[in-house]
């Protein structure tokens, strides 16, 4: 029962004591909505410093100031792309966390389909090269069948299974 | 022999590639400001705080702006080498002071030695996110006309001085208006 008790203390303490500190990190803004522009455009916007985060996400000091920056702009009535080509002058296009379609990312554009290109022609021409090896096999003589059908009618069938071994390796002798 | 060839033909451009990844800098991002003009800012000054400094007065010679701070690890490294480069006159240095407290700066300097004709206070990095600055320290070499030539990111090594921002600083000095001179006629900038 005490454990019980203590258990449900702990449980409240690590549900309710981040909740308490969760407070701190926040903006504290008057417009909601504004609030929510203001996150969209940061989610297109890469942190400078911790590369592979968004600024919304990071809370390096400079990306701080780049969503206030985003702030300020949304509020002086500035639009979306007002914003990111902003951003794009002063820190290129390797600011907007989803790379445009130019030139030099070209190649990260269309690579991985290139890449599927091919795999899949290497896999037609292997395919292709093994119906061809199939089909030579089936280019045997009339003998060749017939001692082919013979050996194989020996193998399936159970009552001769001693000579159906016996000619079975026969066979790999033969083959080899 | 084929069926050998190829993966060894392969394995030798994967190879390529990742040894000449192992040379560049993934972290360092590329200034699209090079060749742009500078972005215009005025503020006050960290030894007189009442006297502002525009950076169109500058219009008319080459200057280097020096993004720093006292919290700024590798910018003590630097700034020895910047000491010395004011001392030899050859083109004036300008600090910006970045997201600092102006006290610290200013005890900062004190400690190292003023490398600055002037610092100037930017205390909540506006100016810095106009310039594109994403890690201090960082150096702007910027011509007559108030066009930025050439960003140097992280502490000024002497290789780089030596080799690319005095040289293209002279070039600089001696083009007039009508000359356009780049970084990257400057060897030792590419």
């Amino acid at each position: 029962m005490r454990s019980l008790t203590v258990g449900i203390v702990l449980l409240c303490l690590l549900v309710f004591v981040p909740l308490a500190f969760a407070k701190e990190a926040e903006y504290m803004v008057a417009d909601p909505e504004m609030e929510k522009t203001v996150n969209e455009i940061s989610a297109e916007l890469r942190c400078l410093v911790c590369q592979n985060q968004t600024i919304a996400d990071s809370n390096a000091p400079l990306a701080v100031d780049l969503k206030n920056q985003v702030r300020d702009m949304v509020e002086s009535g500035q639009s979306q792309s007002d914003i990111i080509d902003y951003m794009v002058e002063r820190y290129g296009d390797f600011v907007r966390y989803r790379p445009p379609m130019n030139a030099s990312t070209m190649l990260l554009w269309v690579g991985p389909f290139l890449l599927l290109l091919i795999g899949v022609v290497v896999l037609v021409v292997n395919l292709r090269k093994r119906t061809a090896v199939i089909k030579n096999d089936e280019d045997l003589s009339v003998e060749e069948n017939e001692r082919l059908q013979r050996l194989l009618a020996a193998e399936s069938s159970p009552q001769v299974a001693k000579r159906g071994n016996s000619s079975s390796q026969k066979a790999g002798e033969e083959k080899s | 022999m084929l069926r050998y060839l190829v993966p060894l033909i392969v394995f030798l451009g994967v190879a390529g590639f990742l040894l000449k990844g192992l040379e560049l800098n993934p972290r360092e991002v590329p200034s699209p400001f090079i060749d742009k003009p500078a972005p215009s800012f005025s503020l006050p000054k960290l030894h007189e705080p009442e006297a502002q400094f525009a950076s169109k007065d500058m219009l008319g010679q080459v200057w280097l702006l020096n993004v720093w701070a006292s919290w700024c690890v590798a910018c003590r490294s630097e700034h020895p080498l910047l000491v010395q480069l004011s001392r030899a006159n050859i083109v004036p240095v300008y600090g910006l002071n970045y997201k600092d407290e102006p006290d610290d700066a200013r005890n900062w300097l004190r400690e190292l030695g003023d490398a600055y004709v002037s610092s100037l206070i930017d205390y909540e990095g506006k100016v810095g996110i106009d310039y594109g600055v994403y890690g201090v320290p960082e150096t702007f070499v910027i011509d007559k006309q108030g066009i930025i030539r050439h960003k140097v990111i992280g502490p000024v090594t002497p290789s780089a001085l030596d080799n690319c921002v005095l040289p293209l600083v002279r070039k600089l000095q001696q083009a007039t208006a009508q000359t356009v001179v780049k970084r990257t006629e400057v060897e030792g900038c590419v």
